[in-house]
């Protein structure tokens, strides 16, 4: 079964991301390289994917006159998608496992983050949906 | 069609890569229906997967393949007779001619420069030329093609098949263009080539070497445009850029797959061979007076790789080369490219109020390179508080991992050198900037 | 040009879909399903995830002793992602037109649902020439 781990950030969380020293730093660069790596040799890896600070996001909605409407203005807390990794496994509590671990990512300090991942069950099709 | 035996039969593999165009250059020709011929070798390289590991590889595996596509095309022709006179006899010459070794037919000697004219027809985006051109005259397969993109398969085959299709709308026939347009023909098979190799320098880290791949293809496209326009100068100057870009491939990743800017990289690592003929190449376009983007920026690759160490680099000459660069091209790099280089002769101050100018370009205004071009003209001269900062936002502004892994660390090391108000160490050294570093 | 194409909602907007008819439904996933389709016959489409109701979903803080801890309990406001597209176009406008017919799939009534479809680039390598 496929899950969809997500890190979330908002403004605040990349800034402290910029008082981290050298030596934080490069841990978790190889703490990242490695947990991917684990991920491929345990063959549960799908897809990852990082994402840059949203500069230029925008939100499009259909508009009420048959042009989409474009808005580029997010509040200062709102929270951004920074990255996820998908995978595939047996059930919900590997996925979980996975996401403990990336969550526990080394950080200020050497310190685990602990930062919030969220775990979500990928569809096979919308009838999964349950609706 | 996803050929997919073919991992398992890699000589067969390459020998159909190698053949393919070929075949489609001699149908092609032909039958005067590109978008058909290439079909009709799709299908012929198919059955060759299929056949030739059973029953061996034919012993004239050309002719082979040129008999499978020429039935298929027949084929093809016949079902649409009813409403076309003239392919009707070249069906019928065609089903004249049983035997195999009528088949051994060779290529004529223009056929790939026709067939890459053809894929980069105008009427195609240059998503759609670079995939045609991957596959019909590079022989790729869709999956490569699709590997190399990171896009589905299903998507890739799906953008090739278009691309036929407007081909075959567009009308344009199986001949070398002639007239008043062949140049600007030229100049978009040389754009496509340009943007092939492009791909393949900018993702060659060790994991996807199917990437890497794609400069080298371009190169060799491009060795075949020279060898039948050698004296036109802007081909000479972009097979002259690929060499000389590609000569320091070896030396710009690391162990970790982290880029190495040109300043940094261990020039030992640099192919030589790649960079005298690159050298020689320019030597022969540059006196002939019609100097273009391509031998300029070949010209400014050029000064790089002959210097021995990175403190030998000839700035000045290699900021009159952009000063010329700049008035030929509208390319928002190349302002940022000139910027470093008149940081590099006159200073930091000098290059920096060269990009304010740029701040209000809104192709590269929030591109990172340019946070991080500014970034290291700070650091250049001192202000190493202001650097860290806009290192950190290049960072938040890229997701390419080992690139941002980069930049952060650049700005982890200023903030930590200016709270303890030391000097920066590392004024000397320009910052990375060409994208073809 | 990649671009990411996300489409969320809270928890209580997807409680709404319940109220939807089946045939509403239907015609919904139908659209997008159209979308992906041209997509992919355009040559644009790189990939689509549809996620699982946020009902299920958890957020993973760290271990203790060896054990993740999960949490299942959110805020009424907050915004789950119910899907994405990955897409590969040759502009801005274009990532933006996609995105606008994604917000246009219709909801009961064949009124337009109007969600907001976020668009974010993925890096590009090098100029765009």
């Amino acid at each position: 079964m496929k899950y969809i781990l997500m890190m979330h950030g908002n403004q605040a969380n990349w800034d402290e991301y910029g008082k981290w020293s050298k030596e934080d730093l490069e841990r978790n660069v190889a703490f990242m390289r490695a947990f991917s790596k684990d991920l491929k040799d345990a063959g549960v890896f799908v897809d990852t994917k990082g994402l840059a600070w949203p500069q230029e996001a925008k939100t499009v909605r259909a508009g009420t006159s048959g042009e989409p409407v474009t808005d580029g203005v997010f509040p200062e807390s709102k929270e951004f998608l920074a990255g996820y990794w998908i995978v595939d496994v047996e059930g919900a509590e590997q996925a979980y496992k996975i996401a403990a671990r990336a969550s526990a990512a080394p950080g200020l300090g050497g310190k685990p983050i602990n930062m919030p991942i969220e775990v979500r069950r990928v569809l096979g099709s919308h009838s999964d949906l349950g609706l | 069609m996803d050929v997919a035996a073919q991992s398992t039969n890699q000589p067969i593999g390459h020998l159909l890569r190698e053949l393919t165009p070929q075949v489609l250059g001699i149908v092609a020709r032909r039958f005067r229906d590109f978008a058909a011929a290439e079909d009709a070798v799709q299908e012929a390289s198919i059955a060759a997967v299929m056949q030739w590991p059973r029953e061996g590889v034919p012993e004239n595996p050309r002719a082979w393949l040129t008999h499978v596509a020429f039935r298929k095309m027949t084929d093809h022709v016949r079902s649409e007779s009813a409403r076309r006179r003239r392919e009707n006899e070249v069906a019928e010459e065609a089903a004249r001619v049983p035997e195999l070794a009528a088949f051994d037919v060779s290529p004529q000697q223009d056929d790939t420069l026709v067939l890459l004219f053809l894929c980069c027809h105008p009427a195609l985006t240059p998503a759609s030329a670079i995939a045609l051109t991957l596959r019909a005259v590079g022989g790729l397969t869709t999956t490569e093609i699709a590997k190399a993109f990171l896009v589905p398969e299903a998507t890739m085959a799906q953008r090739i098949s278009r691309a036929k299709q407007t081909i075959k709308e567009s009308g344009v026939p199986f001949q070398l263009p002639v007239d008043e347009h062949s140049g600007e023909r030229l100049r978009r098979v040389l754009h496509v080539l340009y943007l092939i190799f492009n791909e393949g320098y900018t993702a060659s880290s060790g994991a996807n070497l199917q990437r890497a791949d794609l400069s080298h293809e371009a190169i060799r496209l491009a060795r075949i445009v020279y060898s039948r326009q050698p004296n036109h100068a802007e081909v000479a100057g972009l097979l002259a850029l690929m060499l000389l870009t590609d000569a320091r491939r070896r030396a710009r990743t690391g162990a970790n797959d982290e880029l190495i800017p040109l300043a940094e990289q261990d020039r030992t690592l640099w192919d030589r061979g790649e960079i005298e003929e690159g050298v020689a190449l320019l030597s022969t376009a540059l006196p002939t007076g019609s100097i273009g983007p391509y031998q300029l920026q070949a010209a400014i690759a050029a000064v790089h790789d002959e210097a021995a160490r990175a403190e030998d680099t000839d700035w000045p000459q290699i900021l009159a080369l952009y000063e010329l660069l700049k008035r030929m091209s509208e390319n928002p790099m190349v302002i940022l490219n000139h910027a470093v280089a008149a940081a590099m002769v006159h200073g930091p101050r000098k290059g920096l109020e060269l990009l304010d100018g740029l701040a209000g370009d809104s192709r590269i205004a929030e591109h990172h390179r340019l946070d991080a071009v500014r970034a290291h003209l700070l650091e250049m001269a001192g202000d190493s508080e202001a650097a860290a900062r806009h290192y950190r936002a290049a960072a938040s502004k890229t997701d390419n991992v080992p690139e941002r892994d980069y930049l952060m660390m650049k700005a982890v090391r200023l903030r930590t050198a200016a709270a303890n108000s030391e000097p920066a160490a590392t004024d000397h050294v320009p910052p990375p900037t060409d994208p073809l570093d | 040009m990649r671009y990411i194409l996300l489409m969320s909602g809270t928890k209580p907007g997807v409680d709404s879909y319940r109220a939807w008819s089946k045939r509403d439904i239907d015609t919904h996933m139908a659209v997008l399903t159209g979308i992906s389709r041209e997509l992919k016959e355009s040559g644009e489409f790189v990939a689509t995830q549809g996620l699982a109701a946020p009902h299920e979903a958890q957020v993973v803080r760290g271990v203790k002793d060896g054990t993740p801890i999960t949490d299942g309990v959110f805020p009424e406001s907050k915004e789950f992602l119910l899907g994405y597209w990955i897409v590969d176009v040759a502009s801005p406008e274009r990532a933006c037109e996609i995105a606008g017919r994604i917000s246009a799939a219709p909801g009961p009534g064949e009124r337009p649902t109007n969600m907001p479809i976020e668009v974010r680039q993925f890096a590009n390598h090098g100029p765009q020439s």
